[in-house]
């Protein structure tokens, strides 16, 4: 509420409704608000996928009872939780260069590298040093992987301002040849006709929970991202990375450093991601096939939006994704359809997702995943009837 | 409310002018007739005929046209290519048609214009002549123009009073925007006043040829900012802005003898693009205890000068030194850590971050510093407890410390940029158009601050494109043509008109 | 030897890269139409690979080339339209809703096209072709450059075309505005909003007919994923390109070289990973990026929604 007389209103935002209402009737309105912007998307995408299976001739509620058997019954449960240890990572890493407005599209590559580097130097490593050290230098080798392949797009960008989304995308390309060139060269398995590494014997792959199957990299994956979430939310190297998503302007004015914010959270970011590869080689399969890419950050993605960019967030997420993802093996291969129909199920989360925050916008509802910048050139769009100067 | 039941009329052939001050009402009323917002109610008739303007398309149908504040042309294309935007009849483009139309209506208005110039490298007095060339382009008859004269020169102003004559000959309707008043009595026909939305008194022609200027001003006065809340000390300041040449009150200057705070040595900075020029050569000196003033036309190089002595821009050439010491190699918190700062012109472009709470914007350059954060790790109640402080100190009306910078209003966002700068150890503080678009009662802490500043042994650099402001203000003030500084001028008796004077006095660029 | 080397690999290069150029000179000039007016489609991806599907049961059910570019058009073009509603007009962020229309047009023709035809994949005849009289007969080259289908010669009439737009027509002046600087198309009285939808269509559009191109005459047949990146080098040609039409012409036909130098490679006998030589369009492009970094441009209004009174 401006005060037009003593008050020029350059800033032209009013508060909305909910920021005026008495604090325990926002809590409330908070958490709903949460609810709806999570689930309804997802309500949406799986109520579209039904009418898109039924076009195609598939019984939609075979379809997602046989998520959930694949997903949860049984045992099934720990296989989800297994699937998300990778996905919990990437997404994570996705986290922390979001915030600063940076979009690393590069997961892929670096991800595939690190697999690498790791079923390459594995069998060695296990075979020769006590099992803890052995996964663990592997394991920090994989976030090494990835992080280097984070440099040349990191670097083009703080010195360059080169758009990221290129560079990350084209050096994506580019290690998933080079992993591949390595599998099926120096790395490859000589006692075997396919082409693959060498398979790590299981007592050497990382330790399950005992009577699970649920290895030590899923709670890896865990710490990280309530150690990411204490970062980002509590440290200033946390505020540093926000202003420069929020205001990269401001965060020049302010005397941040910019260049090294931006090469920083890219590091880190791949450190994250080459560390996914490590829980997915090292915790489940022990080998690398040649042009195996399972493009988890592709379908990692949406959540990380859903979750707001908040690293807690993320872990409801993407167990649901895990168990979407797991389940759905099992449902697409009884219906016969590619599994690449869960790609479109993630899209239209995604699409879903943001035609809701446009409608949450116009009712007020509070903030936003999207920057700022956007965040408030929606609110002056809304402001038509308000504008006080 | 912004504009509560206001009722206008202009007539052909007359200079309307609506006086009021920032915050008044003025650009909405513009915007509604422009087309870019709709009314909630009321309406709007042309010719006496109720119109419906919903969009700016519409506007210029029904024959007005507006020069807004900030120029609407695109710096990439050529005049002429403005000038054909937004054509929709007919499919390649008229530009021989366009050409001899552009020579028929310079003609009319008495200036000219090179067609093929690049928009983006005109002065700016010639790119507002090609705005209203653009407002007549289509047969208007209504001419709107909101707050011409912000970024002219004097002798710019009287050009524009010259082209505003001869469009009352051809009969056009002018409505003419300011909250200057001695602008307004120099060229109105017809004032109205509005005052918080509402429209508080209107005077003729008739009223203002009767009554002598200390009347109608003091009136006008009267109208503009009311009687029963003043105080006899607002009035002061108020003859104090009316009597600016004059060059009254508060000016510091620092003793002769006193250490030079911030020096700048044929100091070079290269351009950024767009309407930066960058700066050339440009040598400075401020004593403790003064207060400098830089005046002249914007995109002249102030934003180049403000930031190559922050350590946002590099030094192409030449030495920044502070107390002494050559700091051009530092960046920018080394120099804060110095003293050092800088309260920027761009309040939500790079002043705050619009989406954390004013708690955190009022300690932005001091993260990592204790007792805010520690290790690292932040310490919320230090930083609230703090906030709260400075927010109470600096008057920032806010409902609480933790609301997000960008639900303040804009005078509020400025004293979070101010308490966030001054509130920490400030020794040397360049300020860029500290009171802009501020009103009058905050206008007067601000200089109030900065001459407490200069006072307590610290100094001050203003930039400004507010001559009046630099005249109440600064000891001395250098004047910033195309990257350079062309002149000094002592403040004094006729400073104002000296300034000006310089302003246009080297080439062709800086003539309005 | 090596002189039959040459023969064979520089033929097969030359006129590999002509067919790999097409798809891609294509889509990158609809991108640039797009970035000139501000919105920037990373979902290009998606819509070639929806224009690639579409294309090919078009040519395949209605027995003709043409049904296909046609189909290919249609539904390049409606791809695009979910970009226009959700990010012109309702202003949601274009880097969120590429990535989902990237991710849908991936999805929904792998398992289209599984649906349809079941594992299989059926191939098309060659496309009807149109020698140029004299220069067809060049030795070497002139069999390959100056005898192409029809569409090709339309196209780069229509990259001229687009270029004179640009230059000349009011559309097209409109157009650079929408990019450069929205508030003052608005003032001028043009919605912003339209004027960037149609830009945005127009994009689908021939990002639909380079996918077409693409399954039908470059492949003969539509396999999931198979454009393999070509959408995002698009993106990097016409952003490398600054704007100009023409250079997104010799762009494409640069990066479609690097992409047929593997077969050319088969074809001629000589021996090298098919994985490094498949990498060497996307280090040429990091090359690219490298050695140009300062040099690429950008409209200012680049995926900025626009909105009315916002500053």
């Amino acid at each position: 509420m401006t005060d037009v007389t003593s008050d020029t209103a350059l800033s032209p935002e009013t508060r909305t409704p909910v920021e005026r209402a008495a604090p325990s009737r926002r809590l409330v309105v908070d958490v709903l608000d949460v609810v709806i912007r999570s689930i309804v998307p997802v309500l949406l995408a799986l109520g579209a996928g039904a009418i898109l299976l039924l076009a195609l001739g598939r019984d939609p509620i075979t379809f997602y009872s046989n998520i959930w058997k694949g997903g949860i019954e049984l045992t099934a449960w720990q296989d989800s939780a297994v699937r998300a240890a990778p996905l919990l990572l990437i997404a994570v890493g996705l986290v922390v260069v979001f915030r600063a407005n940076i979009w690393n599209l590069g997961y892929n590559g670096q991800f595939l590298l690190g697999a690498a580097l790791i079923s390459g130097f594995g069998p060695r490593l296990v075979g020769s040093e006590p099992r803890w050290f052995a996964l663990v230098t592997l394991t920090l080798l994989a976030g090494a992987a990835g992080a280097v392949w984070t440099l040349v797009p990191a670097l083009l960008k703080a010195r360059y301002e080169t758009n990221e989304i290129i560079t990350t995308l084209m050096m994506s390309f580019i290690g998933v040849g080079v992993a591949n060139i390595l599998i099926k060269g120096p790395f490859q398995d000589p006692t075997v006709n396919i082409p693959q590494t060498r398979v790590l014997p299981l007592d050497k792959m990382l330790p399950a929970i005992p009577g699970t199957r649920i290895h030590v990299g899923v709670l890896l994956a865990l710490a990280a991202a309530v150690i990411v979430h204490f970062v980002l939310t509590r440290t200033s190297f946390g505020l540093r990375l926000q202003i420069l998503g929020a205001n990269p302007r401001a965060a020049r004015h302010v005397g941040l450093n910019v260049p090294r914010l931006i090469l920083m959270s890219f590091l880190v970011s791949g450190l994250l991601i080459g560390m996914a590869a490590a829980a997915d080689i090292l915790g489940t399969w022990g080998y690398v096939r040649a042009n195996w890419n399972p493009a988890y950050g592709d379908t990692v993605i949406p959540f990380v939006f859903l979750a707001r960019l908040n690293a807690l967030a993320l872990i409801p997420f993407v167990i649901f994704y895990a168990v979407l993802s797991t389940g759905g093996d099992l449902a697409t291969q009884q219906a016969s359809l590619p599994t690449d129909f869960l790609l479109v199920l993630v899209a239209l989360i995604l699409l879903f997702m943001t035609v809701i925050e446009y409608l949450g916008r116009r009712r007020a509802l509070g903030t936003s995943y999207l920057t700022p910048g956007l965040e408030q050139a929606l609110r002056y769009s809304r402001r038509r009837r308000k504008t006080s100067k | 409310m912004a504009n509560d039941d206001v009722s206008l009329a202009a007539r052909h052939g007359e200079v309307h002018c609506l006086l009021g001050e920032n915050g008044a009402g003025k650009s909405t009323l513009i915007s509604i007739l422009s087309g870019m917002l709709r009314p909630d109610a009321g309406e709007i008739r042309v010719d006496g005929k109720v119109v419906s303007i919903d969009a700016p398309r519409a506007a210029l149908e029904f024959g007005v046209g507006t020069v807004y504040q900030h120029s609407t042309l695109v710096p990439a294309l050529t005049v002429l290519q403005n000038l054909l935007l937004g054509e929709t009849r007919g499919l390649t483009l008229k530009t021989e048609a366009a050409r001899a139309r552009l020579a028929e209506v310079a003609a009319t208005l008495g200036v000219e214009v090179d067609p093929d110039a690049p928009a983006g490298e005109l002065a700016l007095g010639r790119q507002q002549q090609v705005e209203i060339v653009k407002a007549l382009w289509r047969g208007s008859r209504v001419l709107i123009l909101d707050e011409p004269t912000s970024m002219l020169t004097p002798q710019g102003v009287a050009e524009l009073q010259k082209v505003l004559r001869r469009l009352k000959e051809t009969g056009i309707a002018v409505i003419f925007i300011t909250h200057k008043l001695h602008e307004a009595l120099a060229v109105a026909d017809r004032i109205t006043i509005l005052r918080a939305g509402r429209v508080v008194g209107a005077l003729d022609t008739a009223q203002l040829a009767a009554t002598s200027r200390e009347e109608v001003q003091a009136h006008i006065v009267r109208l503009m900012f009311g009687e029963a809340s003043r105080e006899v000390a607002d009035v002061a300041e108020l003859r104090t802005e009316l009597e600016s040449e004059e060059g009254a009150g508060g000016v510091e200057e620092g003793a002769p003898d006193a250490d030079a705070l911030l020096e700048l040595v044929r100091a070079s900075a290269r351009a950024v693009g767009g309407f930066d020029p960058g700066i050339e050569d440009i040598s400075l000196m401020i004593r403790e205890g003064e207060i400098l003033g830089v005046a002249g036309l914007d995109g002249n190089g102030q934003r180049a000068l403000a930031e190559v002595i922050a350590g946002e821009r590099p030094a192409a050439a030449g030495e920044i030194r502070l107390y002494g010491a050559p700091v051009q190699r530092l960046d920018v918190s080394a120099r804060q850590k110095l003293g050092l700062r800088y309260v920027t012109d761009d309040r939500l472009g790079e002043g705050i971050v619009t989406s954390l709470p004013v708690s955190l914007n009022l300690f932005l350059k001091r993260i990592g510093q204790r007792p805010f954060w520690r290790n690292g790790r932040i310490e919320r109640r230090s930083v609230d407890r703090e906030a709260r402080l400075l927010v109470d100190a600096f008057d920032v009306r806010t409902p609480s410390v933790s609301t997000r910078a960008g639900a303040l209003s804009g005078g509020n966002v400025q004293k979070v940029v101010l308490a966030r700068e001054l509130s920490f150890d400030p020794k040397v503080v360049v300020f860029h158009k500290p009171t802009y678009g501020l009103d009058l009662r905050t206008t007067t802490t601000v200089r109030d601050m900065i001459r407490g500043l200069a006072r307590g042994g610290g100094a001050a650099l203003v930039i400004s494109t507010d001559l009046d402001e630099l005249l109440d203000l600064c000891g001395r003030i250098l004047v910033l043509s195309r990257g350079r500084l062309i002149g000094e001028v002592e403040n004094g008796p006729n400073a104002g008109e000296r300034v000006g004077e310089l302003m246009i006095g080297v080439g062709d660029v800086v003539a309005a | 030897m090596s002189e039959l080397l040459t023969r064979t690999f520089m033929t097969a290069l030359i006129s590999g890269g002509l067919l790999a150029g097409v798809p891609l000179m294509f889509t990158a000039v609809g991108e640039t139409i797009s970035e000139r007016a501000g919105v920037l489609n990373i979902g290009l991806e998606g819509m070639m690979l929806v224009g690639a599907y579409v294309g090919f049961i078009g040519a395949y059910y209605g027995h003709s080339f043409w049904a296909g570019f046609a189909a290919g058009i249609g539904g390049g073009a409606a791809t695009s339209l979910v970009m226009v509603v959700l990010c012109v007009r309702l202003g949601l962020d274009q880097i969120v809703v590429g990535i989902a229309i990237t991710l849908a047009g991936e999805g929904i023709t792998s398992v289209l096209q599984d649906s349809q035809f079941g594992g299989t994949y059926p191939r098309l005849g060659s496309p009807p072709t149109i020698a140029i009289p004299g220069l067809s007969g060049i030795p070497m080259v002139g069999k390959s450059v100056f005898d192409q289908p029809l569409i090709v010669y339309l196209g780069f009439a229509g990259v001229a075309a687009v270029s004179w737009i640009f230059r000349r027509t009011n559309a097209g002046l409109n157009l650079r505005a929408a990019g450069e600087r929205p508030e003052a198309l608005d003032a001028a009285g043009i919605s912003v909003v339209a004027t960037r939808s149609y830009a945005a269509l127009c994009t689908g559009a021939l990002a639909g007919l380079g996918g077409a191109y693409l399954s039908t005459v470059g492949a003969g047949t539509f396999t999931p994923f198979m454009t393999q990146g070509q959408g995002f080098m698009a993106i990097v040609i016409a952003m490398l390109a600054r704007g100009k039409p023409l250079w997104v012409v010799l762009g494409s036909f640069l990066f479609g070289i690097s992409l047929s130098v593997a077969t050319a490679l088969q074809l001629a006998g000589i021996n090298i990973s098919t994985d490094l030589v498949n990498m060497l369009p996307f280090i040429a492009i990091i090359v690219a990026l490298v050695a140009f970094a300062r040099r690429s441009y950008l409209p200012p209004a680049l995926a900025l929604p626009y909105f009315r009174g916002a500053r």
